[in-house]
């Protein structure tokens, strides 16, 4: 029992809430939300060196042992993925604060900001599957409304087929949760995970984790990602950069959970589907990255192929692939991040998306233009960038048992991705300088700040990997042996 | 019972779907509810239906009925309340701005 497992959760969900109350007081708004995000990566900072010394930490709501009451639980994976949230979550409102605008200042971007925090923390550290649910609407809900805040028509239009995609795998997802209940008879996931192994994964329990593939699958952007484009060049800068950061991660965290804690017995199918869906993810990605000319859709394409590269490491379900995974996994959080809100920020000064209109910024902007550089190399996996290690060990993974395919179609998009990014560098950066200082749209002032910050994090990751090991090692050690997990939560019950 | 209930949550989907895929969007929104009112019912339907007494301490019965998917389907509910709630503010702000609530005019990139 340990209550801070639950801070990450109520700390941003209070001051949210009351920011609300206080709606005029932007300032009080901002020095607010900024202090929350760093109480809640220090509190992930404790609950990993906890993790790290005592094992999982756990909390049972209200005194409810498991499995009968809600379980919240925190290990390793999850505590890498919440400082991670917390520490992209800071330089992305950080950037909103110089370029968001006070319309949407005024209403409750920054609660709503936080509330999304919340359901995201909390998908990250519930023990319950139904919870797990719950979490995911609360960071929905808020993203629904960060994504029409502002209600110009490009947001209307393409936030009706998010908010329509989202709400159908919502009632899969409880359809899913309702057949599994009536299969095994439990929601807690420590406690199916012990009646899975016990009974033996068969052809239902199987059927009903391709039901949940399916709708985590969605929320990933994993094979299923049609929806992802449009959504994701709707909204302002700063937003469409954190939903590129967190909200597909939380997807692919729900595919990680279930696949290794729970529905891990028959890997020759369920992974085996897992690999090859993330393959035509990547492979599809990275053709429509390559397709277009338009900044905003070679960015969300990017995304795409991201997932898939992650789920590979998991379709090996080897101690390598998900070691690469979670390296890229949290690269993936940085780097998405800062490819956005520079993307974002060039789109701001010439006014237009489309790469035929853009030469020549590195005249007037040369940091911004290496940064992107520096960015470009390390979203393809160039050493020593942050990209590089994950890369490293999920194709070691995918060589050793033997998916030489999925490998070489990791290695292939990669160079696709680094084809795509430079398409944008190249275009936009070299050539004539047709867009005198004094004719931009907007400046940099303000918003430079976050920008370095995250490239120094995906410099300092691919440095610092060594550093990183211990605790990734930690995490994928409790990913591959359940017991662990189980063991911490349900405290020796059994049936 | 648990047959008939499940033909009934079918029928709801069928409906649902059919509705989600016209093109006006109220439709689709009555669409989403008429599902979320299936899901509602194959919760219940999963937990078993009729199988013993309320699930209360000192009234003499032996078996008790599952009160945990009725507790799941009042939260379910709840949300979806809030998000259908959301969903048709958003469509008539859409209706509002970009003057049509035909689903085939909000498609591509080009009509901003």
């Amino acid at each position: 029992m340990n209550n801070l497992v639950i801070m990450p959760i109520i700390v941003p969900l209070i001051i949210g809430l009351v920011m609300v109350i206080f709606r005029q007081r932007i300032l009080f708004h901002k020095i607010f939300s900024v202090l929350t995000l760093i109480a809640t990566g220090v509190i992930s900072g404790v609950l990993m060196y906890q993790v790290k010394y005592d094992g999982i930490q756990t909390l049972q709501l209200g005194g409810w042992e498991a499995p009968f009451g809600v379980s919240m639980v925190a290990d390793m994976f999850s505590g890498l993925l919440l400082l991670t949230t917390s520490i992209v979550g800071l330089f992305c409102l950080i950037f909103a604060f110089g370029s968001i605008g006070e319309d949407r200042e005024r209403h409750y971007f920054y609660p709503l900001f936080l509330f999304l925090i919340t359901g995201v923390n909390g998908s990250f550290l519930t023990g319950d599957v139904f919870n797990l649910f719950v979490c995911f609407e609360v960071m929905l809900i808020s993203s629904y409304a960060l994504i029409t805040l502002g209600g110009e028509k490009k947001q209307l239009r393409e936030s009706i087929k998010y908010v329509l995609i989202n709400l159908l795998a919502s009632f899969l997802f409880l359809v899913a949760v309702a057949y599994l209940y009536s299969v095994t008879g439990t929601i807690n996931m420590a406690h199916l995970a012990e009646r899975v192994s016990e009974v033996g994964q068969s052809g239902i329990i199987t059927a009903v984790a391709m039901m949940f593939l399916f709708v985590f699958s969605l929320k990933a952007a994993l094979f299923l990602f049609f929806w992802l484009p449009g959504s994701y060049s709707a909204p302002p800068t700063a937003v469409a950069a954190i939903f590129a950061a967190l909200l597909t991660k939380v997807g692919i965290y729900a595919i990680f959970r279930f696949f290794t804690l729970i529905f891990h017995h028959q890997p020759e199918v369920t992974h085996l589907i897992i690999g090859i869906m993330a393959a035509i993810s990547m492979l599809f990605g990275a053709i429509g990255a390559i397709a277009f000319n338009d900044i905003k859709k070679i960015l969300t394409y990017n995304v795409i192929v991201g997932v898939g590269f992650i789920l590979a490491g998991l379709a090996t379900y080897t101690s390598e692939g998900l070691t690469g995974s979670i390296y890229y996994l949290i690269h993936d959080m940085v780097i998405k991040a800062v490819i956005f809100l520079i993307g974002g920020v060039i789109i701001a000064l010439v006014g237009t998306s489309k790469l035929n209109d853009i030469s020549g910024l590195i005249k007037t902007h040369p940091y911004l233009g290496w940064m992107f550089f520096v960015v470009a190399l390390s979203i393809s996996g160039i050493p020593p960038l942050s990209g590089f290690i994950g890369k490293v060990y999920i194709t070691e993974g995918t060589f050793e048992v033997g998916y030489y395919w999925l490998g070489a179609i990791g290695l292939i998009t990669s160079l696709m991705v680094l084809f795509s990014v430079m398409k944008i560098f190249m275009n936009s950066f070299w050539g004539e300088t047709i867009l005198s200082e004094d004719m931009e749209k907007s400046s940099t002032k303000g918003v430079m700040f976050p920008i370095v910050a995250l490239v120094v994090l995906t410099i300092g990751l691919g440095i610092g990997a060594e550093g990183l090991y211990d605790y990734v090692n930690i995490a994928v050690e409790s990913l591959m042996n359940p017991s662990s997990y189980i063991e911490a939560v349900l405290l020796g019950y059994s049936d | 019972m648990e047959t008939i209930m499940s033909i009934l949550v079918g029928v709801l989907f069928t409906i649902g779907t059919y509705l989600i895929l016209t093109k006006s969007l109220i439709r689709i929104i009555l669409g989403t509810s008429i599902i979320s009112h299936g899901v509602h019912l194959l919760i219940l339907t999963m937990g078993g239906l009729k199988s013993g007494g309320p699930p209360l301490l000192g009234i003499g019965t032996t078996t008790f009925t599952d009160a945990l998917p009725q507790a799941l389907i009042l939260t379910a509910i709840v949300i979806n309340f809030a998000t259908t709630a959301l969903f048709l503010v958003l469509s008539y702000r859409a209706y509002q701005e970009l003057g049509t609530d035909n689903t085939a005019e909000m498609r591509g990139d080009e009509n901003e």
